[in-house]
């Protein structure tokens, strides 16, 4: 049973193991460790008898056909031996990592279960802990514990605990400010669930890497224990002893060392290519933040254009070539983004078709799940497989990203700014080093121009007293200034266009009002185009030059944002600039809201999807799904809406 | 119906001389059955306070009374708080891993001994979910396949599987789709109205606070600067403060459609 694997953001967990044997490293790692596994359960069984015979007639031999790797000095096989050592040695490490594992746990997790004034304690207990090297701790708690086994798997195990201990304080420390921990602990719920229900789950598979690794690490250092002659004691014999065993005659006969210390860097390997394959497949983990700044290889095909896609002829409108000059910074054409699920492959962006002139603001408005962050995501070619993104036309700066590889596209070109700026950031990195790593990857500055252009970035969006900040930790920043440094991070690189997506939505007012100010800015200074997602209509209206409104992934209306509220035609685009409320709403009456809800674009029926929720919806609207001709997708664009409500029937 | 009184509360984070004080002497009432708005900017201490309400950051200073009683010492006995907050941001209120129906099934109380699957506790999530105007077929969905003001819901059942007697809202709709954020400030006044909640809601938006709350306080660097009937506080602002805040709110568009573009009670009928 593996265990349970961080989800990642929209992707389930199960996806991800086969993801592990999808790499040279992973299928080398779980072969090996299967065949160290298979040979720890059945070599005892199979070669027991054979590793005890005693043959006095061929003590100490060389390796012969007879014994492949010769005999020891009883004249035992000592190929049988090494192969039946692997179920102790193994088994060994395993309880050694799980001790250290055990306690490591307890104590990381003890903030959680005892409280913030005992869990600062141990903290500090782990941190002294951790500063040790391990071996010495190993050794000396070797000889407080005595040789044998049980004092070795006591030593190893417990000189390993703080490692894990100070790895669960940091992962826990990750989760523990999460708003649910918070809510559960209101509704009542008790410590140790909070810790199994709602902590470990998300800290499990870091846990499940490094415990991997750790038991290669757990193997090696046993190894040396009995080879010192502390751990294992004859009779018994692991792979340690072996060695220790064949070590006199090294200079004779170096087969009888060398087979065992073979056997231990085998099993290692195997320990640690799976933990570092299983490791890579959680370094993509979140659709957001700096962790994407590595770029993700992103499979985009042309799309076929004979209409691969089922239901997706949608007419080409108004041709531009490729270079459309130099003055097109983004332009995209019917843009599709599908998306398998496990009822079958959905298209949450369905032919999405927009272009950003060079220092343009352009914003997206529309409601959750309208596809404007897959749009987003999709330009900026932060989709992974499985997930596949195809467009008639995708094309950044005159350049095809249809073709090639756009890697370093983004932190360089293509700045991105996502809403939630607390889980952009890596909470255990300095700020000024989360912002240069980037920048020494892209534009190859080294480790002090990188952090010099990093204060100085921090310093553009207005960070007072940056070259300290740099220096502090994502959580001493406050969510406006967390904001601004992604902003900054963004301009690590000298980018055409930043794509924003609900830059201000976790912000407060007039914090909101400083990071739009900041991108306004920003936009000026460089002439930066700007892809600004909002559902809130009024600050789209505020910033942008232009504004796309989206519906079930598609874009409905595209017009000036002057014309939001007066001159819009689209139904939808009316409904969600009526929905804001203001100060002169009426008290009286419920809040206007748009009937029903968005289309899930699992489901999506025939003719035009807002059909359902459209009060001029007729029998066209829901037979036919209407192009966007002249900024406008709809088939009664701009009439009357039945607005017949008479107000004393609402109060 | 009970009264959440803030009683010169003070919250001090960090210790020695790196020590700031979020919330300083603050007095507040959210009488019975009613909403307060408490609005302020970021950093005003608004969610310190919603924080301090419910015990999740310890006061350095007055009380926090609920009915006259201290609300901290009521969170060392077993059970859901009386006081329950309800979070910004449902995309990290509600765990990621678990159901809706799980989530919201956590808060219910219950006897001794029965679990949380029990039929009892499962038709209390059914009531709930129904309560918010969710499908309770939704109860098997994941915080991920449901939309931002359906993950609002949820989070609002949560809060009320607990029976709280004070609810603190602490900016439940900026995260929300405008078009979602109407229906849920219709669910709050709903809600206030049918079940006589007393709400704490704190917005950064005077246009919301405006729409749900009969009264208002306006919180800066940690003070009560202005507080009063709502109506008053906005047409005539006696602070400084206040009157920037109410510069910052976005202009309606002008000209907006808002008379004439929607059915408003058709769409009341389908969401109530
Ligand atoms: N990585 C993903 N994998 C699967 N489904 C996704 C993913 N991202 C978004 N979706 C789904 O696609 C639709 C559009 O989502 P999104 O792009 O986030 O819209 P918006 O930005 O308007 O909120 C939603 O139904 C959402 O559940
Ligand atoms: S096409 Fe018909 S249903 Fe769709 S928005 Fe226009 S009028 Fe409404
Ligand atoms: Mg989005």
């Amino acid at each position: 049973m593996p265990a349970r694997l961080p989800a990642p953001t929209r992707r389930p967990a199960s996806a991800r193991l086969p993801a592990i044997l999808r790499t040279p490293l992973g299928v080398t790692g779980a072969a090996l460790l299967a065949l160290v596994l298979v040979t720890a359960v059945l070599a005892p069984l199979l070669w027991g008898d054979a590793a005890e015979a005693v043959d006095t007639a061929a003590m100490l031999q060389g390796p012969s056909a007879d014994h492949w790797a010769g005999t020891d000095n009883l004249g035992r096989d000592l190929l049988f031996r090494t192969l039946v050592a692997t179920r102790l040695s193994v088994a060994l490490a395993l309880a050694a990592t799980a001790l250290a594992v055990t306690v490591g746990l307890l104590l990381g997790t003890a903030s959680l279960l005892l409280g913030p004034r005992a869990g600062r304690l141990v903290t500090a207990g782990v941190n002294i802990a951790v500063a040790f090297p391990g071996l010495l701790l190993a050794l000396s708690f070797a000889v407080i514990f005595g040789v044998g086994q049980v004092g070795s798997v006591l030593a190893i195990g417990l000189s390993g605990a703080p490692a894990f201990a100070r790895l669960c304080q940091t992962l826990v420390a990750g989760v523990a400010t999460r708003d649910y921990l918070a809510a559960a602990r209101l509704a009542g719920v008790g410590r140790l669930r909070i810790l199994l229900r709602h902590v470990l789950p998300d800290v499990g598979g870091p846990l499940v890497v490094n415990v991997t690794i750790g038991a290669g690490g757990a193997l090696l250092s046993f190894a040396g224990l009995s080879f010192l002659g502390l751990g294992v004691q004859a009779p018994a014999y692991d792979w340690g002893r072996l060695m220790q065993d064949g070590l006199d005659r090294i200079y004779l006969d170096p087969l009888a060392a060398l087979l065992p210390g073979f056997a231990v860097v085998v099993a290692g390997l195997a320990f640690n290519l799976t933990g570092e394959a299983v490791a890579r497949t959680f370094s993509i983990d979140s659709i957001s933040g700096v962790s994407l700044l590595a770029g993700g290889a992103l499979r985009t095909r042309r799309r076929p254009d004979a209409g691969g896609l089922p239901g997706q002829d949608a007419t080409p409108s108004a041709d531009v070539p490729l270079d459309a000059g130099p003055d097109l910074v983004l332009d995209v054409a019917d843009l599709v983004v599908t998306v398998p699920t496990p009822a079958g492959r959905v298209r949450p962006v369905r032919g999405v078709t927009f272009q950003v002139a060079r220092g343009e603001a352009v914003g997206v408005v529309g409601e959750s799940g309208s596809g404007k962050t897959l749009t987003a995501l999709a330009v900026a070619r932060l989709l992974e497989p499985p997930t596949t993104v195809t467009a008639r036309r995708l094309s950044f700066q005159g350049r095809d990203l249809l073709t090639g590889d756009h890697r370093t596209l983004l932190g360089t070109e293509l700045a991105m700014v996502f809403q939630d700026p607390a889980s952009s950031f890596n909470p255990v990195r300095r700020m000024g080093g989360q912002l240069a790593e980037g920048a020494r990857h892209h534009l190859g500055l080294s480790r002090r121009q990188a952090r010099d252009r990093a204060v100085d970035r921090l310093r553009s969006v207005r960070i007072g007293d940056p070259d300290r900040r740099a220096g502090q930790y994502p959580h001493e920043f406050s969510g406006g200034m967390r904001q601004r440094a992604m902003i900054g991070l963004g301009l690590m690189g000298s980018p055409a266009l930043i794509v924003a997506d609900e830059p201000t939505t976790a912000l407060d007012v007039t914090v909101q009002r400083q990071v739009l100010d900041l991108l306004a800015e920003v936009r000026e200074r460089d002439a930066v185009a700007l892809l600004l997602i909002s559902h809130d209509v009024s600050v789209v209206a505020d910033v942008c030059d232009r504004v796309l409104v989206m519906y079930a992934g598609r874009v409905v209306e595209d017009l000036p944002a002057a014309g939001l509220a007066t001159s819009a035609r689209h139904p939808y685009t009316r409904a969600l600039v009526a929905a804001v409320p203001h100060l002169e709403t009426d008290l009286d009456r419920p809040l206007a809201v748009i009937p029903g809800r968005p289309v899930d674009p699992a489901d999506l029926a025939a003719g035009c999807p807002f059909a359902p929720r459209c009060p001029l919806a007729d029998a066209r609207c829901r037979a036919e799904d209407p192009e966007l001709v002249d900024g406008v997708a709809c088939w009664r664009p701009g009439e009357d809406l039945p607005s017949a409500v008479p107000e004393e029937a609402t109060a | 119906m009970s009264e959440l009184r803030f009683d010169d509360v003070t919250v001090r984070y960090g210790t020695g001389r790196r020590a700031t004080t979020a919330v300083d002497g603050v007095s507040l009432v959210v009488p019975p059955g009613e909403i307060v708005g408490l609005v302020g900017e970021s950093g005003s201490g608004k969610s310190t306070l919603a924080r301090a309400a419910v015990g999740l950051v310890p006061v350095h200073g007055g009380r926090v009374l609920l009915d006259g009683e201290p609300v901290a010492g009521r969170r060392r006995a077993a059970g859901p708080s009386p006081v329950q907050l309800v979070f910004q941001d449902p995309a990290s209120s509600l765990d990621p891993r678990m159901t809706v129906g799980e989530s919201v099934a956590e808060a219910v109380p219950r006897e001794r001994g029965t679990s949380r699957r029990s039929a009892a506790v499962r038709a209390e999530v059914e009531r709930l979910l129904t309560l918010v105007h969710l499908d309770p077929d939704r109860a098997g969905a994941r915080p991920g396949q449901l939309s931002g003001g359906q993950r609002q819901r949820v989070a609002i059942a949560r809060a009320l599987a607990a029976r709280p007697r004070v609810v603190v809202a602490d900016e439940i709709t900026s995260a929300l789709d405008v078009s979602i954020q109407g229906a849920v400030l219709n669910l709050v006044r709903e809600l206030q109205r049918d079940l006589g909640l007393s709400i704490l809601f704190i917005s950064h938006d005077l246009a919301v606070v405006r729409y749900v709350a009969g009264q208002v306080a306006v919180l800066h660097r940690g003070r009560v600067v202005e507080q009063g009937e709502t109506a008053q506080v906005l047409g005539d602002p006696r602070h400084d403060y206040t009157r920037s805040l109410l510069a910052a709110v976005p202009r309606p568009p002008a000209g907006s459609l808002t008379t004439s573009t929607i059915d408003s009670t058709r769409t009341t009928r389908r969401t109530t």
